[in-house]
């Protein structure tokens, strides 16, 4: 994956990139310390407000899978015609932190999927029109 | 109890599909049945609850009905539209507020899967664009995780389908009639696995509506009223795996479902081993399998063999979905619940012609389930 200039992110809030990997960014309860993906205002264990940013980390296990077999209606925005649509992947994925974190998988082969495997966070460009800058999400891939 | 509340009417406009009629005039048509069956007339109704999700507001339904005057209440709560209207409608007459109450759900959605939008579920834009907003997709990873904990294999997925259309198959008001082979539904288009296309319903249209007053003056109006034993609602708590959720808590914890259905047989002062016939909520064939054990009818995992030797089929032990469930009938959202609560009023009248439960059934249960995290049950009797 080519990323000399910044990549255009669906989800830029979610992500920090930089370093080897890219890091999912949640959030952490400081009364109780529960922790949130995506982050999270309030908590919804203790009722608490205080709130701060939690770095969740590159590497999971995959904790559920499922491939999407047909394409998703709007608001998905995938752009690729009816007829060009390929299944993907969908997973979550389980993090050192217990929090299971819900995301596209770079494989679609049922295959290759098994429950614990390892897994490492990537960037996907889910949207490549033509023309266009293409759009990434996170993804995971078999680490 | 002499507080009880009894359904003296029940009434359905069918579901499935019927372009010439709109939502509300599928719930009115409900209205008219249920009133019919009770032997009385829409001006001695004191009170009335409704809703449907697509189909417009439930106190329109008055403009074709009659305009006298009445409490009508719109309820909106979702897949548990139904049973929140009929739970208020029971509290309404215990509390003295009516002698005669009337709960109705009816809708009409558009074809296709349904379509939510991110912004509507507190989410941002990034999770519906990515692909990640399906729930389609949500039924399939929660099922996947169970067969995975509990050691349950595609079969009984398949077996739970197979046995709502040919329930389906022997109910004359069903949506979807045809039986369907084994291998037809375990060779049908894989929409997400482990869930295939005949694993889960279809949004659709219809009206189903329930008339209730008081149990002790039931039999004026009934030979045959059904007692309310129990009708209990319940959302999630905290770490409970739901719909459109990008991330979930580290520990889980019972479902809405669990929840729900401890307290409606506390309440009720009956187990799961004395009901005869049960409605659970099948949006798919994952949905049911974990519903049957997390309404308490079998341990997590047994559901397998369960399904495997026909225990619950209309002649098994423990006979689910006898009308064929969402599976066989769609989902009309405002009227599913109540569609649960008239097929079991059916069996305990013993009127369900060649669905029958075999014996004499003497206590059903209901079962919803549905977004953002939501249960409701009831147990009901024979009176
Ligand atoms: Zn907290």
């Amino acid at each position: 994956m080519n990323l000399d200039t910044s990549p255009k992110l669906a989800c830029p809030d979610l992500l920090r990139l930089g370093g080897e990997h890219p890091v999912l960014l949640g959030s952490r309860c400081t009364d109780c310390g529960e922790v949130y993906f995506p982050a999270s205002e309030g908590c919804t264990r203790c009722c608490s407000t205080a709130m701060e940013t939690f770095a969740l980390g590159s590497f999971g296990t995959l904790w559920s899978w499922t491939i999407q077999g047909f394409q998703p209606k709007s608001p998905y925005n995938g752009g690729e015609a009816e007829a060009d649509f390929q299944p993907y992947g969908v997973g979550y994925i389980e993090m050192p932190s217990g929090v299971k974190v819900e995301s596209r998988l770079t494989l679609a082969d049922p295959a290759q999927l098994k429950i614990g495997m390892p897994m490492v966070l990537v960037l996907l460009p889910y949207r490549q029109v033509p023309g266009e800058a293409p759009v990434y999400t996170y993804a995971f891939a078999p680490a | 109890m002499d507080n009880e509340v009894a359904i003296i009417g029940i009434g359905m406009h069918p579901f499935g599909r019927t372009d010439a009629l709109s939502g509300q005039q599928q719930g009115a048509h409900a209205v008219r049945e249920a009133l019919k069956d009770a032997g009385i007339e829409w001006k001695d109704v004191g009170v009335a609850y409704g809703g449907s999700q697509d189909g417009g507001n439930a106190d329109a339904l008055s403009n074709q009905l009659g305009l006298t005057g009445l409490p009508f209440v719109n309820v909106a709560n979702g897949c548990a539209t139904g049973g929140s209207a009929l739970a208020s409608v029971i509290a309404a007459i215990q509390s003295g507020m009516a002698e005669i109450g009337v709960a109705v759900g009816f809708d009409k959605h558009p074809r296709g899967a349904f379509n939510p939008k991110p912004k509507d579920w507190g989410l941002e834009d990034w999770y519906g664009e990515t692909g990640l907003m399906l729930t389609t997709q949500f039924f399939a990873l929660k099922t996947r995780r169970y067969m995975f904990e509990h050691g349950i294999t595609d079969d009984a997925l398949v077996r739970i389908a197979q046995r709502a259309f040919r329930n389906g198959a022997l109910t004359p008001h069903a949506w979807r009639r045809r039986e369907l082979s084994y291998a037809e539904i375990a060779e049908s288009m894989a929409v997400n696995l482990p869930l295939r296309k005949f694993m889960f319903c279809n949004p659709a249209e219809g009206g189903a509506a329930l008339v209730l007053c008081s149990a002790k003056h039931a039999r004026k109006y009934t030979a045959n009223p059904v007692i309310v034993k129990a009708a209990v609602m319940r959302t999630r708590h905290h770490g409970s795996f739901e719909v459109f959720n990008p991330g979930l808590a580290a520990q889980q914890s019972p479902a809405p479902t669990v929840m729900a259905s401890r307290a409606a047989f506390e309440f009720a002062g009956v187990g799961p081993q004395d009901i005869d016939v049960i409605q659970l909520q099948d949006t798919d064939s994952g949905s049911e399998l974990i519903h049957i054990a997390e309404n308490g009818f079998c341990e997590h995992g047994e559901q397998q063999h369960l399904l495997a030797s026909g225990a619950t089929d209309i002649n098994g032990r423990l006979p689910i979905n006898t009308d064929g469930g969402c599976l066989a009938n769609g989902e009309p959202v405002g009227a599913s619940g109540l569609r649960q609560v008239i097929e079991i009023c059916t069996q305990l009248r013993g009127q369900a012609g060649q669905r029958q439960v075999p014996g004499t059934p003497r206590l059903g249960y209901t079962h919803v389930y549905g977004a953002p995290g939501v249960s409701a049950v009831t147990i009901l009797q024979a009176g």
